[in-house]
């Protein structure tokens, strides 16, 4: 079984079925990453290449391990805005690569849209690894999988969403995905921090943390953007904390059995208490390690690959 | 030269409407009447089953030149402008150099003068570079051709600077135009802020950038006794406000794009870069206080706020792409909507294009009157037409409306008694 579709922008248009059988698919995967070898030729003689406007260390290298894994050919193209000459567009820029016969180009872009402009140009298969404050679909994904894999179902499940949910690509991609399939979804933060008609999206906001975590099944913290501060949006970074970041206590407020998110990188000490982002509810580590699993479970999927 | 136009029915907004011939001696409209006949050696133009109309006139288009004319020029610019039946345009001075001295404003009208299509009359800068720091030289634009002062996609922020260029532009009668945008509320936006720009994650630009200026523009016009021109609006806030103000007796005329009454913030989805604008497209609740805004005289005038850009350019992404849509070759089609919808009759839908515009700006233009600029245009209200980018004569092909099936053709444009577009292609 395959994916339908020749590319994956948004989690918004997905159904239920495609989302879990990402999911299934990654979980044959995961097993090769815990071989001795970690390869298979399933993408062999395909090329990847994963074309980063945007520096990205975390979500780059996991794409590219994972299409290492599938043994496929893969390139880093990472220019710079500074090198890349003005007047070129994505468009121009993408149909380069695809002359050079890549298969699946993998896109990051400060733009939101940019991987829909591009999948519209360019016959090669695009999967957005973020755009803008749009979707970070993988990133969506492997938190899915990361919560399947501690044995909670989605049905009923409780997630807080805590943060700059207006500028956050992975809010968007987790509140598509939970909420289809089934999950009942908080966002907390302050109002500067929610985009409009959030709750129109089917998520209850809430402004007071305490509140907004409690009973909750899973708690998924959101990096703070540090160089918000002074844009109006938050008044000082200890205030910040004060209000909205994860402690101890904090923590004890939701279900007892909560698991502790982050797509990192993390900020100690400021979203996230660094007791509470090494302690024995965060799940931070398998989230990075998934990510591989569900990312060559992607690639192979939208390869088409047998 | 004379041209007798026969057997049309003339549409003369808020002095004649009804079958008759329309006699042009020279440059000027000699005789509106049944029965005219053609003095000797005159062309004679049938227009049986047509609208014969004073020549539309555009209060906001940008023609780019000096300085962008990859995207437009006012050779092409006014070819476009008499092929959507514009006899008329005023071009804003957001130029290269910036429209804020006699220079820049004389070079433009030579460039008209040498494109021999349409009255091209330059807009002046109400400050120096549209820095909105210090008052251009008003005056002198005024006396070199300028008809009214903006500083455009640059809106004066400081009110300070807004209420001394109202006050000073009093001394020449000068209509002062506003952008009416925040540009701190609206800073990084790319579309209407609402639950589409939500959903995309794009930046927004809240109705409130847009209602803030508004305000503070009437207050300001209230203030100093200044004619005030809003350009495009596009918010319910907007509408509400001038409505009020009107009633109030502030001197402020106000005007509506064609995309703004016809289309909402859907078109964005996808990240249609032809769906993007400023003012951006709003919602379906903007889209209808605007018509209310036509249909009750709050909103004077129909403006395009034509605004070319090239092909590569709008084929970036969204946050990149530039904002604005060519307007002058689709205006009058999409106006006539307005008409089939039942929003306007068909005199007050004409009204908006021509007497109202003029008269917002004090220009000679928009009438049939004896004596005036024999400025016509001669159309087939029920001719249906696909509109096709390719064939525009303007520069640029950035509109939303290809494909669009509409209804309304311009068969023939008369600029100071000459015939400067004809529907089979040629332009004279």
């Amino acid at each position: 079984m395959s994916l339908k579709r020749k590319d994956l922008l948004s989690l918004a248009p997905l159904s239920v079925d495609e989302i879990k059988l990402i999911l299934e698919t990654a979980d044959s995967f995961k097993e090769v990453t815990g071989r001795e070898i970690k390869k298979v030729p399933a993408l062999r003689g395909r090329t990847v290449v994963n074309l980063f406007f945007e520096p990205s260390t975390r979500t780059r290298t996991s794409f590219e391990l994972a299409a290492k894994r599938l043994s496929a050919d893969v390139i880093n193209f990472s220019p710079s805005s500074s090198s890349v000459v003005k007047g070129e567009t994505l468009l121009d820029t993408a149909r380069n690569i695809e002359a050079m016969q890549a298969d699946i180009i993998v896109l990051r872009h400060p733009s939101a849209g940019a991987a829909e402009t591009l999948a519209r140009g360019v016959k090669s298969s695009v999967i957005n690894a973020g755009d803008g404050w749009h979707e970070h679909p993988t990133q969506a994904l492997l938190d899915l999988y990361t919560i399947r894999q501690r044995g909670m179902g989605f049905e009923g499940l409780q997630v807080a969403i805590v943060g700059d949910v207006s500028h956050s690509r992975v809010a968007r991609s987790n509140i598509h995905a939970l909420t289809k399939l089934g999950a009942e979804v908080r966002v907390v933060g302050p109002p500067t921090m929610m985009p409009w008609g959030v709750g129109k999206l089917g998520a209850k906001v809430y402004y007071d943390m305490d509140e907004g975590l409690r009973g909750v099944n899973v708690i998924m913290m959101l990096r703070l953007q540090l160089e918000r501060q002074g844009r109006a949006l938050f008044p000082t970074i200890r205030e910040y904390a004060r209000l909205y970041g994860l402690t101890a206590e904090r923590v004890r407020l939701a279900d007892s059995g909560a698991i502790v998110m982050h797509p990192g990188p993390i900020n100690r000490g400021v979203e996230i208490a660094p007791d509470v982002a090494d302690s024995l509810s965060s799940v931070i580590l398998d989230q990075v390690a998934n990510g591989v699993a569900v990312r060559m479970g992607i690639l192979y999927l939208m390869s088409g690959a047998n | 030269m004379s041209i007798l136009i026969k057997g049309g029915r003339v549409i003369d907004p808020g002095r004649f409407v009804g079958m008759g011939d329309v006699l042009i001696e020279q440059d000027t409209i000699a005789a509106v009447g049944p029965n005219l006949s053609a003095p000797a050696g005159s062309l004679t133009i049938q227009a049986n089953g047509q609208l014969v109309l004073p020549g539309f006139v555009d209060l906001h288009v940008h023609f780019r030149e000096p300085g962008f004319e990859y995207k437009e020029t006012i050779q092409s610019g006014s070819a476009a402008a008499v092929a959507g039946g514009f006899t008329t345009v005023c071009c804003m001075p957001n130029t290269n150099p910036v429209n804020d001295n006699q220079a820049v404003t004389e070079f433009m009208l030579e460039r008209a003068r040498l494109a021999g299509l349409a009255n091209v009359l330059p807009i002046g800068a109400i400050t120096k570079g549209s820095e909105g720091k210090e008052l251009a030289e008003i005056g002198d634009l005024r006396w070199s051709g300028c008809v009214a002062i903006s500083d455009d996609g640059k809106p004066v922020m400081n009110s300070l600077v807004m209420r001394r260029a109202m006050e000073y532009a009093l001394a020449f009668d000068l209509t002062v135009i506003d952008h009416c945008e925040d540009l701190h509320l609206a800073e990084g936006g790319c579309m209407n802020e609402g639950l589409v720009s939500t959903e995309l994650g794009l930046p927004g630009i809240p109705a409130a950038a847009e209602d803030v200026m508004v305000a503070r523009n009437l207050s300001l016009s209230e203030l100093t006794g200044a004619r005030l021109h809003l350009a495009h609006i596009s918010t319910a806030g907007s509408v509400r406000m001038v409505r009020e103000a009107k009633a109030r007796g502030i001197r402020v005329t106000a005007e509506a794009c064609p995309h703004h009454f016809t289309l909402t913030e859907d078109l964005v989805r996808g990240y249609n870069t032809h769906a993007k604008m400023n003012p951006p497209l709003r919602t379906g609740d903007d889209v209808r206080a605007i018509k209310d805004g036509l249909r009750d005289g709050t909103i004077d005038v129909i403006a395009t706020d034509h605004a070319p850009h090239a092909t590569q350019e709008k084929q970036q992404d969204f946050t990149e792409a530039p904002f604005g849509i060519v307007g002058l070759e689709t205006a009058f089609s999409l106006t006539l909507a307005l008409v089939e919808e039942g929003v306007l009759s068909l005199e007050q839908a004409i009204q908006k294009l021509t007497s109202a515009p003029a008269a917002a700006f004090g220009l000679k233009k928009g009438t049939l009157a004896v004596g005036a600029d024999a400025d016509v245009v001669i159309v087939d209200q029920n001719e249906q037409w696909e509109v096709d980018p390719s064939k525009f004569r303007s520069k640029s092909r950035n509109t939303p409306f290809a494909g669009w099936k509409v209804k309304g053709r311009v068969n023939k444009t008369i600029v100071g008694g000459r015939v400067v577009f004809e529907s089979d292609g040629a332009e004279r």
